[in-house]
């Protein structure tokens, strides 16, 4: 392949690689919090890390993960406390943090000409020492991801149930804000701090559309994350295009196929099968309803036609 | 099991019960009811440590909850018709979370954990829908994951807010007959309820209360004799809660 003849290019493509895997696992449990929008606050907040860092001439990813990090902390300390006034008080934090950056920038001498290498992503910048950076980051994500897996699901999914359990509810809270903050800090040259939050959501929006178990939900997701990352990052090269918007126009793509192709199966499957959920009852010996042995399994006479449980519907045989 | 003594229990500062005494014995299936607001969950949440003790004292297993470090002891089942969160899980998976109090930070789950939570899913008739999404299920099903979640870690005790609320009188009659295998084995129950009826068949006892306070503190039988003559009976009308009537006709 051509593009494989260029050092840039194979940074390139290990970088959105790594942001394709990290961003979709961690922001599964975002998105299942609905907290989906939060990733973008903690990229507004990474700006101000990014221009203190080029203002006082330390590296920008280095300060940009510092800040993204006690901005995510802030963030979910506000939360927690549950008033009223916390989606102002985030509100604020977030527009605090890109006016920051703009002022810092403006104050630091040199005036970074790539500072739009950090808003909107320019992956081919990407320099080795960056990648070293962004991989060391990588699997220190993918290792917490993956090991607190059960715990960080459980609690995304019932708070108040992990709480009651004993589980440090607090502390895998501010983990997963620090998971964020680090995978805000890996795509922020991929995607760019303003479109940083959409590799983590698209995805799993994608995911939540197809898949029907949340294991299933994450295999799809990090597949997902993954073929676009690549995908647009080539696009990228032959189109002569920003990666950035090129990687999350891919995903909104994937994400429109999917959303459309699931409600058309739904459509056809509507007419032969309904939910077991519309069911007053789990057909089974005893019913009521007649049952007819067909093949390796049972069906149930219902409603003048014959009814196979077949994972959460029932199909007519 | 669990004991409080002269407890006032709130959330930010605000007492919502007031010097409650309360003993939980093993093998009991004690019923907390009265009407919204009389502090009935805030009495439980306070024993699970999700509200605040402000005074006085709650002990679960003889220590301080917070001292508690086999909180696997406790299986909780929250007031909630759903357990669907933005991403589709399956029932299989929600039950393996209330596995999570018996393991490590890190640790995988074991064939024992699987055992057990297919045991758990199996004790709420749910074995065949184990790999279905939460989200396909009615209500009343879900409710029942929800009782399988608690289940899954082995407690001794289970604490249920409202489970027979907004369920069909078929899936009802289910519920209970899942509480009364559970109490078969041994689990003592306490339980949030508006009514009672629904579980004459394995309550020992029923605590009433109103406005934040313990009114009364009956073996279940008088509670149901209670309820039964309250209408009638000048005495009792006067020491029972006047919604308690009726409740011999429905149970």
């Amino acid at each position: 392949m051509e593009l494989l003849q260029y050092d840039f290019m194979i940074r390139a493509l290990v970088a959105s690689l790594m942001v394709g895997l990290t961003a979709p696992m961690v922001g599964i449990y975002l998105v299942q919090r609905r907290l989906a929008l939060i990733g973008d606050g903690i990229g507004h907040v990474a700006l101000t890390g990014v221009a203190l860092g080029f203002l006082t001439g330390t590296a920008p990813v280095g300060a940009a993960l510092v800040c993204a990090v006690l901005g995510a902390g802030a963030i979910e300390l506000i939360r927690a406390r549950g008033r009223a006034s916390a989606d102002v008080a985030l509100a604020v934090m977030f527009y605090g943090g890109i006016a920051g950056g703009v002022v810092l920038i403006g104050l630091s001498a040199d005036r970074p000409a790539n500072l739009t290498a950090y808003l909107f992503g320019a992956i081919t910048t990407t320099s080795g020492e960056d990648l070293a950076v962004f991989a060391a980051l990588s699997v220190a994500v993918l290792a917490v991801a993956v090991g607190l897996a059960p715990r960080l699901f459980a609690v995304s999914n019932d708070e108040e149930f992990a709480r009651a359990s004993g589980m440090n509810v607090m502390g895998l809270n501010l983990l997963l804000a620090a998971l964020t903050a680090a995978t805000v800090v890996i795509s922020m040259r991929v995607v760019g701090l303003l479109l940083i939050s959409a590799l983590m959501i698209l995805p799993n929006a994608v995911a939540q559309v197809v898949a029907t178990s949340f294991r299933s939900s994450l295999l799809i997701a990090v597949a997902v994350g993954v073929g676009v990352g690549l995908g647009g990052t080539t696009a990228s090269y032959y189109l002569n295009t920003p990666s950035g918007g090129t990687i999350v126009l891919l995903a909104i793509a994937v994400f429109l196929v999917a959303t459309l192709t699931t409600a058309a199966r739904r459509a056809v499957h509507s007419r032969r099968a309904h939910d077991l959920a519309e069911h007053t009852h789990e057909h089974g010996p005893g019913c009521g309803h007649p049952a007819i042995e067909h093949g390796d399994h049972v069906d149930y006479e219902h409603d003048g036609h014959r009814h196979a449980i077949h994972g959460a519907h029932y199909d007519d045989h | 099991m669990v004991e409080l003594v002269h407890a006032s229990i709130g959330y930010a500062e605000r007492p919502v019960v007031h010097d409650v005494d309360l003993r939980v014995d093993r093998g009991e299936v004690v019923a907390l009811v009265g009407p919204n607001g009389s502090g009935k969950t805030t009495v439980v949440r306070g024993i699970l440590g999700l509200a605040t003790v402000m005074s006085g004292q709650v002990r679960v297993f003889g220590t301080p909850l917070d001292h508690l470090r086999e909180r696997w002891r406790i299986g909780y089942v929250p007031q909630r018709h759903t357990v669907v969160g933005a991403i589709p899980s399956t029932v299989a998976e929600v039950v393996a979370s209330g596995r999570l109090p018996r393991k490590r930070w890190f640790s995988r789950m074991t064939a024992a954990d699987r055992a057990a939570v297919g045991e758990a899913i199996e004790l709420v008739g749910l074995t065949a829908r184990q790999r279905v999404p939460v989200a396909n299920l009615s209500g009343g099903q879900q409710r029942r994951v929800l009782i399988a979640r608690a289940l899954a870690c082995g407690p001794e005790m289970l604490i249920m807010d409202e489970p027979t609320a907004g369920v069909d009188a078929e899936n009802q009659a289910r519920l209970v007959n899942t509480l009364e295998n559970l109490v078969a084995q041994g689990l003592t129950l306490v339980v949030v309820t508006h009514e009672i009826a629904p579980m004459r068949s394995v309550l020992t006892r029923a605590v009433m209360m109103r406005d934040g306070r313990v009114e009364a503190d009956l073996p279940a039988a008088a509670a149901f004799g209670a309820a039964l003559t309250g209408g009638s009976d000048a005495h009792h009308a006067h020491s029972v809660p006047g919604w308690l009537g009726g409740l011999g006709s429905t149970g």
